[in-house]
């Protein structure tokens, strides 16, 4: 009995990542490691590569500063009201609900080409949608959650005992959170760091939507991906998704890590 | 140290200020927006956008392909949960580490990697067309890419539901004479029971969600391999932004409730 469960889990471990993993490999070195290099050193992908590379730095800075205030905020701020905290609190887990191709269309839906703000923003000459400002609002959406929800759980284990002692002794609140709050919370910063940069590295359905995938402009790898597909261009797709899929299994070893430390301090 | 103009109280309130105004504009009100949007050119309007036949079959179509991933996901995973909890063997850790690789993959390329694994032309394609099976571009596929992307969820769910759960009971249970089967349904699976749920409950509104993994297997033919999101951005890409937003708040609405169903299991489970 025992052993055919675990034949059988196996099986679908097998079935469902490893062979399609192996399977991706293979294919993008189906024309031979030129074939692979000649994917991936193709205009439209090193730029998609480059395109996709901004997005996660720059979402990954502002949703990781905001994310951990937004925490803090959640679990310490005596200046909202309870009440006004659960309500924000059950609101940050909204964006994973929302599919990405809806989180896309909400953008273009506000601040697309023909809505006041999208209108306005055009006649100062900055293109929101179908460019890279709009490329980044959507990726921020979908990966708010994120930073907030490992934040929280480490500070509500913490207890105010120690900041308040802190307060208390005289040191002022930035020195607070720099000795106190961000030593115990540091790991988990890593790890929501390390989940924010890989669903901004794979997001697609919301790019996608916002983008309007344009080459070499505001494609990003996964959209060259999937227009690849399109195009039935198969290797090159398995060149690029390989890279991709590389990148997310090394965040993933990364993740591992970090959840480790996250639990030992 | 005479850092007063930092400590003014200006400073913090501007603060605050804007990391909620950051939160409001950035998560209320695009949702707000959808809602408003759709519903601003009335209820008929919005009716008539929802009764428009390739839209409600959408939707039809993928809450069932999403309850037949899920149930698959709720099979698989439980048995996985199981066995990489309670059995030792080669390669346990591997297992567990590579459970959360369709979360880390990005979702195109998990749709890829489908496409390629069933293609056609690989070894799997052939074998089932000779069957007389269609696989890639039909509802098999979809199933397989939804139950893909949603793989963790259940294992993630009752992992530790598992660990916690003291071998005492059990072996009084066998003690007390009870055979294999009923232990089983009497004592592991109450205590995996809150896990399967909210995880099947996290796995089928993703499933429903689920873009990009989906868009690249199906043949999104209407009303048969058309999903509710593919839809959607079928109607953004045509320009029809007030049928993709109507068939987006039906959408919303019914993954709004599974989160607040969710939310209500998981307080439930810690109130107890």
């Amino acid at each position: 009995m025992k052993r055919l469960w675990i034949t059988l889990t196996w099986l679908v471990f097998s079935i469902l990542i490893l062979i399609p993993l192996v399977v991706l490999a293979t294919g993008a070195f189906g024309e031979g490691t030129s074939g692979f290099i000649k994917a991936l050193a193709r205009p439209e992908a090193l730029h998609a590569l480059k395109m996709t590379g901004l997005i996660v730095l720059v979402v990954t800075l502002l949703n990781g500063l905001f994310g951990i205030m937004m925490g803090i905020y959640l679990v310490r701020a005596t200046w909202l009201s309870r009440r006004l905290r659960q309500l924000f609190n059950s609101i940050v887990d909204l964006p994973y609900a929302v599919s990405p191709v809806i989180g896309g269309l909400m953008i273009v839906l506000l601040l697309g080409p023909d809505t006041i703000v999208g209108a306005f923003f055009e006649q100062i000459g900055f293109k929101v949608v179908y460019a890279f400002p709009g490329m980044v609002i959507a990726t921020l959406f979908v990966t708010f959650p994120l930073m907030v929800r490992e934040v929280m759980p480490v500070l509500q284990e913490l207890g105010t005992d120690q900041e308040q002692a802190a307060s208390t002794l005289g040191a002022y609140s930035w020195r607070t959170f720099w000795q106190v709050t961000w030593p115990s919370i540091r790991w988990a910063v890593i790890y929501g760091t390390i989940l924010t940069v890989a669903r901004s590295l794979g997001e697609f359905g919301a790019v996608l939507v916002v983008s309007g995938n344009i080459i070499n402009k505001t494609q990003t790898a996964t959209t060259l991906v999937y227009q690849d597909m399109e195009n039935f261009n198969v290797t090159a797709a398995n060149g690029v998704a390989l890279v991709l899929a590389v990148f997310s299994i090394g965040l993933l070893l990364l993740m591992e890590r970090a959840k480790k430390r996250k639990e030992v301090h | 140290m005479n850092n007063t103009w930092i400590r003014h109280k200006g400073w913090t309130w501007g603060f605050r200020t804007t990391v909620l105004l950051y939160f409001l504009i950035l998560i209320v009100l695009p949702i707000a927006g959808v809602y408003v949007n759709s519903l601003s050119d009335g209820w008929s309007a919005f009716v008539q956008n929802i009764a428009d036949p390739i839209a409600w079959k959408a939707v039809l179509l993928t809450l069932q392909l999403a309850l037949v991933a899920t149930v698959i996901n709720v099979a698989i995973g439980t048995m996985s949960a199981w066995v990489l909890v309670r059995y030792d063997f080669p390669g346990k850790s591997l297992l567990n580490s590579i459970v959360d690789l369709p979360f880390a993959l990005p979702t195109a390329v998990g749709g890829l990697m489908i496409l390629v694994l069933l293609g056609p032309h690989s070894v799997v394609g052939r074998a089932a067309s000779a069957l007389g099976l269609d696989l890639v571009f039909h509802q098999p596929a979809i199933v397989v890419a939804m139950v893909f992307v949603t793989f963790p969820f259940v294992i993630r769910a009752i992992q530790p539901l598992l660990e916690e759960l003291d071998t005492s009971a059990e072996e009084a249970s066998y003690t007390l004479g009870a055979s294999r089967a009923l232990t089983f349904f009497r004592v592991i699976l109450p205590a995996m029971l809150p896990g399967i749920l909210s995880g099947a409950m996290l796995a089928f509104s993703r499933a429903l969600a689920e873009f990009g993994a989906v868009v690249l297997v199906a043949g999104n033919i209407p009303g048969r391999t058309l999903t509710a999101s593919v839809y959607i951005f079928g109607e953004v890409e045509s320009d029809n932004e007030a049928g993709a937003a109507a068939v987006s708040i039906l959408l919303l609405t019914l993954s709004f409730l599974i989160l607040w169903l969710i939310n209500l299991v998981q307080t439930r489970r810690a109130d107890t």
